[in-house]
């Protein structure tokens, strides 16, 4: 494990301590089996107390883990016969997004998500994620294609957020966001969104709009950064921890407003640790939806859609 | 997107001398922040907060355009004691929100109604930047959706003034969905083949312009105004490099392809009027 995070360091710790001990057990005469299993027991514990009881900021540092799987490593565990297709037919292929054909249990999908890179290169091709307004309309692009031949669609959303550049500006980042937004509306296949690291603002809801919501355990959902929310707000990007609170990113504050439909637990330590059962987690989420949905009449999905939008909000009327 | 509306104002801010404001009483006079002539407010209302000299377009309140625009005594407001519910206690947002109702006409920053424009019945909504920047919470969301459902099962066209810094922040994720919201009901109208035209004023950023304001049947703007994804300083930041004076204008826009007119104050309600007229949407009454 390259990559630790501040919170977990005395977890890693007593991990390597007891690795350590059983090398040490096993190429000398001393045998040290009583406290391995003493340290083991409190190893146990200590990951509970500090997995368990995540604070919203470990779960943003977890969401921005370097090693955290992206939609491609994911595509390629939960999908067969992928078929990566390119480009939005206007002005090129933003490789911040992937997209493209694939069988979801033998059965036809589209899939589609943002891309982030792994290593300082890749997410440099990549934009770090963050797409261009080619990037969207490729995303439509596709499907529309699977609308044509009726297959469900699955987007995995993990962006910092829409790319805040010049030539995005002048390609119309809003107008490409906000299509996808009422196209998406509109579609008459299933759509099924999981978040799976960051979803950052309207670069993430830009392929966010769907007949079902889910959240990977550790990931986020906001308006904006914590570190943009507390300069924004309170002047100070150092209070970024207390934004991250305050502004209720977390998979939990998510279910709790109503805003998503389901919470997919992570395997313990963070989705990197074993992205095998992870993946696993997550087909049983996506099986379970594709089924519940795939019988609906377009009306009936449509409408409930609609509905499942009017609902989210909280307001009231004042005193008169 | 917020920031950069504060600082833009602030750049033009005309803070009067202390001479001047012992010797005008307040209110009377306005210095226009483009041409910094200095004129009577009066003056300046009657040319609908157009500057008479620079034509610069001032800040016009919600009220103010639906009077200038519509016909007279036409304008019924729907929802309007609806208020926001602080969904995630964030702290000190109800305290402003208070703060701006007593400021303003207003309860939140959007005003929604029907209205007639020479006699042809639509549905509105305007938006307010004097109420948290006409920023988007669950309010905005809520009205301006139910405007849109209200023009679609009326059959009357929607249209649509924008002014707005962006998302509400202290609802943070509930704001966001708002452009979800609002966009699904777009898209009801527009499969039941309605009409929506979008005329942003300044400011229209971040979540509202990547929502309703771009997803108009005609996407008009006014002169000058600002209309951008995201702010100017934090692209000057990322890309590290100084962006021109007229980067995110209205002419900016219209000259990207971005918009399909750039439409003075003073000719808006001829060119509303127009489009409206040759959808000759009559539409049942409401």
């Amino acid at each position: 494990m390259k990559h630790v995070l501040e919170f977990e360091k005395p977890v890693i710790e007593l991990r390597e301590k007891i690795s350590d001990l059983r090398t040490l057990t096993e190429n000398s005469e001393m045998d040290l089996s009583d406290e391995i299993i003493t340290l083991e027991k409190r190893l146990e514990k200590l990951e509970t107390d500090v997995y368990d009881r995540m604070a919203p900021w470990d779960r943003v540092q977890m969401a921005r883990h370097p090693e955290r799987p992206t939609t491609l490593d994911y595509i390629h565990h939960l999908f067969t016969d992928f078929l990566e297709l390119h480009g939005d037919r206007n002005f090129g292929d933003d490789a911040a997004i992937v997209s493209g054909i694939a069988k979801f249990n033998n059965k036809p999908v589209t899939v589609i998500g943002h891309q982030r890179g792994k290593d300082t290169k890749e997410n440099i091709r990549r934009n770090f994620g963050m797409p261009h307004p080619e990037g969207y309309r490729k995303a439509l692009r596709l499907m529309k294609q699977a609308e044509k031949f009726q297959r469900p669609i699955i987007t995995f959303i993990d962006t910092k957020g829409a790319y805040p550049g010049k030539a995005a500006e002048e390609r119309g980042q809003s107008e490409a966001i906000a299509r996808n937004l009422m196209e998406m509306a509109g579609l008459t296949v299933p759509i099924i969104c999981i978040v799976i690291g960051e979803g950052g603002s309207g670069g993430a809801l830009g392929l966010g709009i769907g007949d079902r919501i889910f959240m990977l355990e550790n990931s986020t959902y906001s308006v904006i950064s914590p570190e943009g929310a507390s300069s924004i707000l309170w002047k100070d990007a150092g209070l970024a921890q207390e934004a991250a609170e305050s502004m209720k990113i977390t998979s939990y504050d998510l279910k709790k407003l109503n805003v998503i439909d389901g919470v997919i637990p992570e395997v313990r330590g963070g989705a990197h640790r074993d992205i095998l059962t992870q993946a696993k987690e997550i087909e049983s989420v996506i099986t379970e939806s594709l089924n519940d949905l795939s019988t609906l009449d377009e009306g009936i999905l449509l409408e409930n859609r609609f509905k499942k939008y009017k609902n989210i909000g909280d307001y009231t009327y004042l005193d008169l | 997107m917020l920031r950069d509306f504060f600082s833009k104002k602030k750049r033009y801010a005309s803070i009067p001398s202390q001479e001047a404001k012992q010797d005008v009483p307040e209110g009377l006079m306005q210095k226009c922040p483009n041409c910094q002539k200095i004129f009577y407010r009066k003056e300046l209302n009657r040319n609908m907060n157009v500057c008479p000299h620079c034509d610069h377009h001032h800040r016009l309140s919600a009220y103010e355009r639906i009077q200038h625009l519509f016909d007279e005594d036409s304008f019924t407001e729907w929802d309007k004691h609806m208020i926001s519910n602080n969904p995630l206690h964030f702290p000190d947002y109800e305290e402003k929100l208070e703060k701006d109702r007593l400021k303003s006409d207003l309860n939140e920053a959007v005003v929604t109604g029907k209205a007639k424009m020479n006699g042809m019945e639509t549905a509105v909504a305007v938006m307010d930047s004097r109420f948290r920047m006409g920023s988007m919470g669950s309010v905005v969301g809520e009205k301006i959706t139910n405007a849109i459902e209200n023009a679609r099962k009326a059959h009357i066209p929607f249209i649509i003034f924008t002014a707005s810094g962006g998302a509400r922040m202290q609802e943070g994720v509930l704001s966001l969905m708002q452009m979800g919201k609002t966009s699904v009901a777009l898209q009801r109208l527009h499969a039941d083949k309605g009409l929506f035209i979008s005329v942003m004023t300044h400011p229209t950023t971040g979540g509202v312009s990547a929502s309703f304001a771009s997803l108009g049947d005609y996407n008009f703007a006014e002169p000058g105004a600002l209309i951008g994804f995201a702010g100017r300083r934090i692209i000057e930041q990322t890309i590290r490099e100084k962006l021109p004076d007229d980067f995110q204008t209205a002419e900016f826009l219209l000259e990207h392809g971005q918009l399909d007119r750039v439409v003075h104050r003073h000719e808006m309600k001829k060119t509303l009027s127009t489009v409206l007229d040759l959808h000759s949407t009559g539409g049942d009454s409401l």
